[in-house]
């Protein structure tokens, strides 16, 4: 599978002092939906912002769809979505895509096409001709997603894209980025709604002072790692010793109910029937497997420092 | 080449589109329609007041002078418009971008800094451009069907002069656009724009009482801005010979040579070149 966007060392220092990228490298698969995650401070925004030409890296290097991001060309098929998005309010929702769409280089056929197309995706042909000073920020947020997909990018960056929606609109941002990957599209998505990022993302990055930490899908960063809850009709040292065969972490919750960290399912049968032997009623064994959040906390939260935290 | 105009034409015609919707450049047309109103009727006045009480041998002399001396009171306060609208159409032409973060839209497009830089100077340029020559042939017309047929000495030399002000001026506010915040670029257009104008008669009164200093410096505040040297470049060519010799705003006592106006091109075409390439080095 080939890479949409590739980074090298990329780094990024403000006045000679203020590191905000220390040396990003990293990867993301062609037609993914990749999650970069980090807490406030830890160089997301500016790294994606040296992705798109915004902001001029120190050093390293970066490609997207194979072309030096230092080369405008290397935008063409790249879309983007900005945290703290403003548009051109004055514009009218029709000629407010059809601005982007020029810039793009998208012809007047394509762009005549594509545009009622999007605004039906977004649910906003109703307002097709009224100025964007009269949208709501739900709805801003939606003309910006669709100005982001109106080329049919290759790659679309969406930086914090639900941040600030109604269910609704969240619902609505999740079947745009569905179809957008069913397109083909690589979504590379920067958010602090770590349930959002876990029903969309193929695949997620932690980053910390603009470093990747650790970079894979949930189920691979959590090493196979899950919770199993058993409920029994008692709990006993005994009890609890045998368990320990099993697993490093036992917790007994209360008098009727333990929790096990387990390394894959398959002991799950083997610790059920011990228990059954040990003449133990067996209520409930169920097991959880670690959520995003869970990940975060274990990844990030031993290592973010008081900086980072109050940022 | 052709992807850099095709760009640069997007940026042009929604800096335009700007201009149009958010009403400046009609507030600026609609007040300067009823300053031409009222030109009219001054001078249609000054006509009647002339054809009753100047005898007929000096009637053609007087309407001559009181036409010349009208239309330059008239282009006097149109090249005051001409500044005032360059730069509060242009000052925050692009720290306003930067700061409302609409760049973040813009400049991830595949386009060039330079390309946007452009784009924005070129759709002011049309409009400055277009109203300064709407003004001015309006004026002019006025003058010429109510004065008897005053036209003055070099009126498109003058037409053309007025757009390069205005030009200069959108360079150095598009400058300085690219470096300060809105308010911060527009102090710093109006104070040089100020010691241009102070500069302007200095130059002037050193020149008649022969003070080779004053000359100097207003000298030097013309390289500095050069709009002041351009008026009184562009107010000499619209005055017949042996009107002016006072210190009026008018006054060509000391007159640029045309070398300024080959400075003045480099001078607006090199601040524009420099606030392509401020854009090009910032972050947002």
């Amino acid at each position: 599978m080939t890479n949409t966007i590739e980074t090298f060392e990329l780094r990024k220092v403000y006045n000679d002092t203020k590191v905000a990228v220390q040396g990003l490298t990293m990867q993301v698969r062609q037609g993914e939906v990749f999650g970069f995650l980090g807490p406030n401070g830890a160089g997301k925004t500016t790294s994606i912002k040296m992705l798109l030409g915004l902001v001029r890296p120190t050093t390293g290097s970066a490609q997207l769809l194979g072309q030096s991001v230092s080369k405008p060309v290397a935008r063409k098929r790249v879309g983007f979505l900005p945290e703290h998005f403003r548009f051109h309010e004055w514009l009218q929702a029709e000629e407010f895509l059809d601005l982007h769409g020029q810039l793009y280089g998208m012809s007047k056929t394509d762009r005549a096409q594509r545009i009622p197309e999007m605004l039906e995706r977004v649910g906003l042909t109703e307002v097709v001709r009224k100025p964007l000073s009269t949208f709501s920020k739900g709805m801003l947020q939606r003309i910006g997603l669709a100005m982001s997909m109106l080329h049919r990018p290759a790659v679309v960056f969406l930086d914090e894209p639900t941040s600030g929606l109604d269910p609704f609109g969240r619902l609505l941002v999740r079947d745009v980025i569905r179809a957008a990957r069913d397109e083909g599209t690589t979504v590379f998505i920067n958010s602090h709604l770590l349930g959002e990022v876990e029903i969309t993302c193929d695949r997620v990055a932690f980053i910390r002072r603009g470093q990747v930490i650790r970079a894979g899908t949930i189920r691979e960063l959590s090493g196979g790692l899950m919770r199993v809850r058993l409920k029994l009709d008692r709990v006993t040292p005994e009890l609890l010793d045998g368990l320990a065969y099993w697993s490093n972490t036992v917790e007994p919750e209360d008098h009727h109910e333990v929790m096990l960290s387990l390394v894959g399912e398959e002991k799950l049968p083997e610790i059920n029937a011990w228990l059954v032997e040990q003449g133990i009623k067996v209520y409930a064994l169920v097991p959880h497997h670690l959520s995003l959040e869970d990940l975060f906390l274990q990844i990030m939260g031993g290592q973010a420092s008081a900086e980072e935290l109050t940022s | 080449m052709i992807q850099s105009l095709h760009q640069i034409g997007v940026i042009t015609r929604l800096t335009f589109r700007e201009v149009q919707r958010r009403r400046l450049l009609w507030i600026g047309l609609g007040l300067g329609g009823a300053f031409v109103a009222l030109f009219a009727l001054g001078m249609y006045f000054i006509y009647q007041d002339i054809m009753q009480h100047v005898s007929e041998g000096y009637r053609s002399m007087a309407m001559k002078q009181a036409s010349a001396s009208m239309l330059m009171a008239g282009m006097y306060v149109i090249n005051f418009l001409i500044v005032m609208i360059t730069v509060l159409t242009s000052v925050g032409s692009i720290s306003g971008e930067i700061g409302s973060n609409t760049i973040h839209t813009i400049a991830s497009k595949p386009i060039r800094r330079w390309e946007i830089v452009m784009g924005k100077w070129l759709g002011f340029a049309i409009m400055i451009s277009l109203y300064t020559i709407l003004m001015s042939l309006a004026l002019m017309g006025i003058v010429a069907v109510i004065g008897g047929g005053f036209i003055p000495p070099h009126p498109i030399q003058a037409l053309l002069i007025l757009i390069l002000e205005g030009l200069t001026i959108l360079s150095v506010t598009v400058l300085g656009s690219t470096v300060f915040s809105t308010l911060a670029n527009g102090v710093v257009i109006f104070m040089l724009y100020g010691v241009a104008f102070v500069g302007g008669w200095i130059e002037q009164i050193g020149t008649i009482v022969n003070s080779q200093v004053a000359q100097d410096l207003g000298i030097v505040s013309s390289l500095l801005l050069p709009s002041e040297a351009l008026w009184r470049l562009a107010s000499s060519s619209l005055q017949p010979s042996g009107i002016t010799e006072s210190i009026t705003p008018f006054a060509v006592a000391s007159q640029p040579t045309p070398a300024f106006v080959v400075y003045s091109l480099l001078y607006t075409s090199g601040l524009l070149i420099l606030g392509m390439y401020v854009l090009g080095q910032k972050d947002f």
